[in-house]
């Protein structure tokens, strides 16, 4: 080793300790906020999915005020067992907690579920889906209408496609594309697609596709069709009575 | 030694980091639909290119040569993970709609380039005005582009219609080639004004 090396390892590792201490600082004290934004995000979505105009045509977004008001007043979650398709009255707050950091509904025992009430009567049901695109898992949320047969809206709110090809699926054209579509007619589930290209006109479960992003489209087809499947179980029996 | 007004001033105009140096392209095109995204853009390179020529310039005396570039490289990349990491607390929407953009400010030309051009030949003081002018170069450019695209694009500025309504939203304003056109013609004025021109 020259005599100039041992001045170059040390000179690196402490610009390396510094700049990592001064990131995990940054990192830890940012923590909380960035929760609070995240959190206050997924409620926009699931408000968003529901078909609560969330943004006024000023481009203004709710206040946090406002959103936990519909959480208080009108939404209530509930969680369905997997299994059975039964209503948990007391699910056990630490198999929530665990299941809570799992990614897709494939590894939950427990279905979280947001029902819309008005003046006592279910209006509106609403689910979290998420599954694998083509880089990333994809969250979103699906919202029915009370007879849990047409979607009112869908929101895909957390991925990390490719922006401007798979990265659309959060962009509103996509989205807004699957409200007023079915998914069970004549007894059955009908199976929602994204399709590659452009949907046939007046397709009543098909949407267009993204250019570019066919996997990512495809990815869709299967978690969103497999959450909903998780879901039928319970939805049959709303349906039924 | 330069004079403090040049080192300030320089890069706005005679110098600047888009139009002159045709560095920092990428973001240019990408984050100026919108004012809202181009300023906050711009604050967040102001601060990482100024305080990285700063950092760099303390350093430049400690620094071995042969491992200079890693070093420069590291400084700023925990400086753009620090601001990406304040927009995600106290911007979320924007920092969302910027997305990649803010992380690449790491690989934008200009800062690397201020850093070996300019703070390892000069005192801490010089160099963060350099790094400030030439931030302000960056961003005189990039507002320009966004203020053209967002108002023939959508027939707003910063979110307000200034447009009649009913005003029909110019399509290509709003896509990366109406970018690149936007661009090009500012480079162009721009050379033409301070007759600057390359010769073969």
């Amino acid at each position: 080793m020259r005599k100039d090396d041992i001045r170059v390892i040390t000179f690196a590792t402490i610009i390396c300790v510094v700049c990592s201490l001064v990131l995990s600082a940054t990192a830890t004290i940012l923590k909380e906020r960035q929760d609070i934004a995240v959190e206050l995000d997924r409620q926009m979505n699931v408000l968003k999915a529901f078909g609560v105009a969330v943004v006024d045509e000023n481009g203004r977004k709710l206040t946090k005020e406002a959103v936990d008001r519909f959480f208080t007043e009108n939404i209530s979650e509930v969680f369905i067992d997997k299994a059975t398709g039964d209503i948990v009255a007391d699910p056990d707050p630490n198999v929530l907690k665990r299941e809570a950091k799992e990614r897709t509904h494939e590894s939950r025992t427990l279905l979280p579920l947001y029902v819309w009430k008005e003046g006592g009567e279910a209006i509106k049901y609403a689910f979290p889906t998420s599954g694998m695109g083509l880089w990333s898992i994809i969250h979103g949320y699906v919202a029915l209408d009370r007879d849990l047969s047409t979607i009112i809206g869908v929101t895909f709110y957390k991925h990390g496609e490719t922006p401007g090809l798979g990265g659309e699926v959060s962009a509103d054209w996509f989205q807004d594309q699957f409200s007023g579509k079915i998914i069970f007619d004549a007894g059955d589930l009908v199976r929602l697609e994204v399709v590659k290209g452009a949907a046939p006109e007046g397709s009543t479960h098909q949407v267009d596709g993204m250019s570019g992003a066919t996997m990512t489209g495809n990815g869709i087809n299967q978690f969103i069709n497999r959450d909903i499947a998780f879901y039928e179980k319970y939805f049959s029996r709303i349906r039924g009575t | 030694m330069a004079k403090t007004k040049d080192i300030l001033l320089d890069p706005l105009s005679d110098n600047n980091p888009i139009t002159i140096q045709i560095l920092g392209i990428c973001s240019a095109l990408a984050v100026t639909v919108k004012m809202e995204t181009s300023a906050v853009m711009c604050i967040a390179l102001t601060a990482v290119l100024t305080l990285s020529n700063f950092i760099m310039s303390l350093l430049r005396k400690v620094t071995p040569g042969r491992i200079r570039m890693i070093v420069e490289m590291a400084v700023i990349a925990s400086l753009v993970i620090v601001a990406d990491q304040f927009l995600r607390a106290f911007l979320f929407d924007i920092s969302r709609q910027l997305s990649v953009f803010v992380g690449l400010i790491i690989t934008n030309c200009i800062v690397m380039g201020r850093a070996e051009a300019f703070a390892m030949q000069n005192p801490p003081l010089p160099s963060l005005l350099d790094g400030f002018g030439n931030a302000m170069g960056y961003s005189a450019v990039l507002l320009t582009v966004a203020s053209i695209r967002e108002i023939l694009g959508s027939g707003t500025w910063f979110g307000y219609a200034l447009m009649p309504s009913g005003y029909m939203g110019n399509g290509l304003a709003l896509l990366a080639p109406g970018a690149f056109i936007i661009i090009g013609l500012i480079i162009w004025a721009q050379r033409t004004i301070i007759k600057k021109f390359e010769v073969d």
